[in-house]
């Protein structure tokens, strides 16, 4: 057996220690946001457009509704400025004058009770003089009707990387250029509880305020939107518990807390505004679909990679969210984990008249990959070659240069993939499509196939966006306990948990006698949004110094530096003592948002999936038997929390890969839009799972972790469709791959197909 | 968290002929056994009826019972009791691994039979089974007492259904197999557990030295209601095993699938076509 770099676990730090929140998770006593009621609280629901374009020509309540004191809030009702502030002012608060897509929040209303609430706002009265719309993405850039800026781009990049023209004009001999498009429809996050915002209004100081506690990912997104909103800052923003959040609670919870606030703001009441499932499918963001187009030069006996020309064109919706970020991610991340000299790269983020796409897991990187690895199998295909072959004479290795001119190092992609391959040799689980009830027993013809791929994923923001943010941490000794003070929530990923592991390492104490504080933007300092694989690598290595300031701080004031219970022994005052720390840059990166040259990440993950599957070959339906992952984590703070996380998204990515797909109706609102028939996977869905946690440790990180939220979700799509193509010979290079797209590509036959 | 409201008024009957009083006194009170299907109807504003009408209490709607050739099946039992009972095992296999597939092991517990044929969706995954297994049900009412409609002549049109505003499905019985019967059950579902059906089979083929003498081919999921296939059943019999695949290219005359959320019309014409002749294929002789 090869040896797989791990580190030695320290004393709390490689301890699979339960996690913080569980007990009361599993028992119920953990209150998410629809479990509190505060006493005279009002119920909200929201006046959503039926039409994808149109000028608001009249909004009013239904009379009945009038007469019994529903309570109506509208544009007009706004303190501040009718924003959403994100990235940019385009997002309205509430669509005054112009609806832009289907289900878009027009007004609110307000009630004693959720039903009543709920049927106002569905029997609302809005007159609409209907708009042209634009719903594809390829129709809508520079199109004459406009939805964003001059060209209905919301981003725009191009990454050049050596000289492709010239190789793609003049082609050496012994090369071929090959081409392919790649497609990807919508994802929706699916967290646990849809969204939802409480607003009680209260007193502090003397002054009038107000607290929004809900469902969310990044306290100060919405502390900051609700800030120009409402025209102030008396109030609060407090996570609630959290079922996931994959993205779906990052921008999206500031329009809904934006909404409680102005009910609340017109009644003087708490107003709680809950969403139900089939409103929240309907209206929130999802993954943003892509098209990309892709033409390489590769010398024709090996696949290497001479030059790259890539093209994505990505869907961004409505309005702009954070799709400049995807756009970003995807370009970055678009050849994949693989060495090209010559390369052009271009994303462009199109304005479309549907519900705005947004955060979610892997921000573009799915997307960009999934291209990337089809692509590569094309490759591999079209010169009658190994597909693992080509993805080893080309991935990455130590002292390689990015499109971006990153020189990598610590490039752990070909331990990985030898790390999981040696694992996948393991002899597979018994077949269970025939022999489950309804499986059709001997009469199912079915093929097994397996397949592989390869992602990188860059942890933390792009470039310098983290020197920029300057993410806060603080650390307080409070009696002989040790609490932690971090805007980075816990939606399911660990927060809780491995905050105080990384805390009680650095201090030496025991890690009962840390915890973290509320997620409270009135205690805790801003520390950057809970993101792009950012948290426990970049929030987690401000905490570990900030406890290190700690240790100092109490070594000047008992005029010793020891064992912290000792100096604690030694301290005289009772006075609770708190340090804050920062995120510095060490000058080290150097990046050009201009031209996107320069290191575009402080560190990248890695990570092998292969999946074994069995496709029944006369309704094209999928069993998913095993997934294999190797993952370079840099170093597990919590090896059990790490390896649930890499499962978790990889079983999300075989959801994008087979099932889960948005059905449209005609002004492109999800028609799908209940759990009936937005298929995830279920635990019955679920293949065994091998999860291989590769260290290889990131000196920038706390204790050498790296980011990994992510980067499970990158790639287990591209490994079900080398297997589907390995079992059956069908090509697929559009997701997701249904039994209906399966069934088509096999009735088509062992050739390229475009299903 | 929230809850699903209803503020009617609730009936509970004990007894049958109580509850079947009940229901001719009271045509607009919504039955309501395991709930499965009702309260998702409830919680998507599909319905609001002013009153319910509990017939959960009714214990003796609930037990499978044998006796010589028949199995009765209290229209209140629910999909894990008939999975479970050693009967239904020997005497009705397809209808055990189809009640095995509906929703997970919680609906299971909880929605039974009797609703599952009533609620009358053309996706309930057990009708197609007791289409092909001669499935006749009993009707009650406190004018006309007992009635009994055989399945093939009981779902009329989409979510219409042979049963007057006063009577209630008490028990459902079904033949024992005849000798030579081979019996199937299909479910092509979205996913492997909480699935709604895209195609649903449930087939009997009778063999008498070799030949088919009786077929029956049922689909859910493929036209307004659960449907028998006729020309492909006429197509079966008289053929000899071995032979019998090319029958399936007839589905497509019998079936008239449409395109919905959940799959598409040439899918679901497909793939009913394919999973009947893959099994016609293992019959042999």
């Amino acid at each position: 057996m090869s040896q797989i770099p791990t580190l030695t676990p320290l004393s709390v730090v490689g301890q699979g220690l339960v996690r913080a929140d569980g007990h009361a998770k599993v028992t119920g006593a953990a209150l998410y946001v629809d479990d509190v009621r505060p006493e005279g609280c009002l119920h909200g629901a929201t006046v959503r457009s039926t039409v994808a374009h149109a000028r608001v020509t009249r909004i009013a309540l239904h009379p009945e509704d009038a007469a019994a004191g529903v309570v109506l809030v509208t544009a007009d009702d706004i303190p501040g400025e009718n924003v959403v502030a994100l990235m940019t002012d385009d997002q309205p608060a509430l669509a005054s004058t112009y609806v832009k897509h289907v289900a878009e929040a027009v007004a609110l209303v307000a009630a004693p009770n959720r039903e009543q609430a709920l049927h106002a706002a569905a029997r609302a009265i809005v007159e609409y003089e209907t708009l042209p719309a634009l719903f594809d993405a390829e129709t809508a850039r520079g199109n004459a009707i406009r939805i964003f800026g001059e060209d209905n781009l919301y981003a725009h990049i191009t990454i050049t990387h050596g000289d492709p023209a010239s190789l793609f004009a003049a082609p050496p001999p012994g090369t071929r250029v090959i081409e392919g498009v790649y497609r990807c429809g919508h994802q929706e996050q699916l967290y646990i509880e849809p969204q939802g915002m409480i607003a009680t209004p209260g007193m502090v100081d003397g002054r009038p305020s107000l607290t929004l506690f809900g469902s969310m990912q990044c306290p100060f997104y919405i502390h900051k939107a609700l800030k120009r909103v409402l025209g102030h800052t008396d109030f609060n923003v407090v996570q609630a518990v959290t079922g996931g959040g994959f993205g779906g609670k990052e921008e999206y919870p500031s329009l809904v807390a934006i909404h409680a606030a102005l009910l609340s703001l017109k009644t003087g009441r708490p107003v709680k505004l809950i969403y139900r499932r089939d409103e929240d499918l309907r209206a929130t963001t999802k993954r943003h679909p892509m098209r990309g187009r892709y033409r390489s030069l590769v010398d024709e006996k090996t696949g290497r990679l001479l030059a790259c020309d890539a093209e994505l064109l990505f869907d961004g919706g409505a309005y702009n969210t954070l799709s400049p970020v995807v756009n970003s991610r995807g370009v970055i991340h678009a050849i994949g984990p693989y060495r090209c000299d010559n390369v052009r790269s271009e994303a462009l983020m199109v304005a479309t008249h549907t519900p705005p796409n947004g955060a979610f897991r892997g921000f573009g990187a799915p997307q960009a990959m999934w291209a990337a690895e089809r692509h590569m199998d094309r490759i591999a295909r079209t010169l009658g070659l190994d597909p693992i072959a080509v993805r080893r004479e080309n991935l990455y290795r130590d002292g390689d240069v990015t499109p971006t001119g990153q020189t990598l190092k610590d490039v752990g992609v070909g331990i990985v993939l030898e790390a999981a391959l040696e694992r996948a040799e393991k002899p597979l689980p018994a077949s269970q499509s025939q022999t489950r009830p309804g499986g059709g027993g001997a009469a199912a013809r079915v093929a097994q196939g397996r397949g592989l791929a390869l992602a990188w994923h860059g942890c933390g923001f792009t470039g310098n966006g983290e020197a920029a943010l300057k993410g806060k941490a603080a650390v307080a000794l409070e009696g002989r306990d040790v609490v932690v003070y971090v805007a980075s929530t816990d939606i399911g990923q660990g927060v809780e948990t491995i905050f105080p592991q990384i805390v009680a390492e650095t201090l030496g104490i025991a890690v009962e006698r840390v915890r973290n504080a509320p997620h409270d933007t009135a205690l805790v300092p801003d520390s950057g949004p809970t993101v792009a694989s950012r948290t426990t690598m970049v929030v987690g290595g401000v905490a570990e110094k900030a406890a290190r300031q700690l240790r100092a701080a109490l070594a000047a004031e008992v005029g010793f530096e020891g064992d912290f219970d000792a100096m604690l022994a030694a301290r005289k005052s009772v006075a609770s003592l708190r340090v804050q720390a920062e995120y510095t840059d060490d000058g080290s990166l150097v990046w050009d948002p201009k031209t996107y040259q320069g290191d575009a990440y402080p560190a990248f993950g890695w990570c092998c999936v292969i999946v074994d599957l069995e496709v029944d070959l006369d309704t094209g339906e999928v069993t998913h038997r095993r997934l294999v992952q190797a993952t370079d984590v840099g170093r597990a703070i919590n090896p059990v929390l790490c390896s649930g996380q890499l499962e978790g998204g990889a079983l999300q990515a075989l959801g994008y890969a087979t099932s889960e797909e948005l059905v449209l109706d005609a002004q492109h609102g999800m028609r799908n839009n209940r759990l009936t028939n937005y298929i995830v996977p279920t635990t019955l869905d679920a293949p065994e799972m091998e999860t291989i946690l590769v260290e290889i440790p990131f000196a920038g990180g706390p204790f050498g972790a790296k980011g990994i939220g992510e980067i499970p979700h990158d790639v287990p799509h591209a490994a079900v469709a080398q297997a589907l193509e390995q079992a059956t010979g069908a090509v697929l290079e559009r997701l997701p791959m249904t039994p209906e797209r399966i069934v088509a590509a096999l009735a088509a036959g062992p050739t390229e197909t475009q299903a | 968290m929230t809850l699903i409201v209803s503020e009617s008024p609730v009936l509970d009957p004990r007894t049958l002929a109580e509850a079947l009083q009940l229901r001719a006194a009271h045509p607009e009170a919504m039955p309501l056994a395991g709930g499965t299907d009702v309260m998702v109807y409830l919680e998507a504003g599909v319905i609001d009826p002013p009153r319910w009408l509990n017939l959960w209490r009714l214990n003796a709607l609930r037990g499978l019972s044998r006796s010589g050739d028949t199995l009765r099946i209290g229209a209140l039992a629910t999909h894990t009791d008939i999975g479970r009972n050693a009967d239904a095992q020997t005497l009705a296999p397809a209808l055990v691994e189809a009640c095995r597939t509906v929703g997970a092991a919680q609906i299971q517990n909880r929605g039974t039979l009797g609703g599952n044929i009533v609620n009358a969706s053309p996706a309930g995954d057990t009708l197609p089974v007791l289409l092909a297994l001669d499935a006749v049900f009993e009707l009650h009412s406190a004018a006309r007492g007992e009635r009994r409609v055989p399945a093939a002549a009981f779902w009329q049109a989409y979510r219409k259904m042979d049963l007057a505003s006063d009577e209630l499905l008490v028990a459902v019985h079904l033949p024992a197999p005849g000798a030579g019967d081979h019996t199937h059950y299909r479910k092509v579902g979205t996913r492997l557990a909480q699935a709604i059906s895209k195609v649903v089979l449930g087939a009997r083929v009778r063999l008498d030295a070799g030949v088919v003498t009786e077929a029956r081919v049922a689909y859910g999921s493929v036209a307004a209601t659960p449907v028998r296939c006729p020309k492909t059943e006429a197509a079966l019999v008289g053929r000899r095993a071995g032979d019998l695949a090319a029958a399936a290219d007839l589905v497509a005359q019998d079936i008239r699938p449409i395109d919905d959320v959940r799959s598409t019309a040439e899918y679901r014409r497909d793939v009913a076509a394919r999973v009947l002749r893959g099994w016609l294929g293992t019959l042999t002789a």
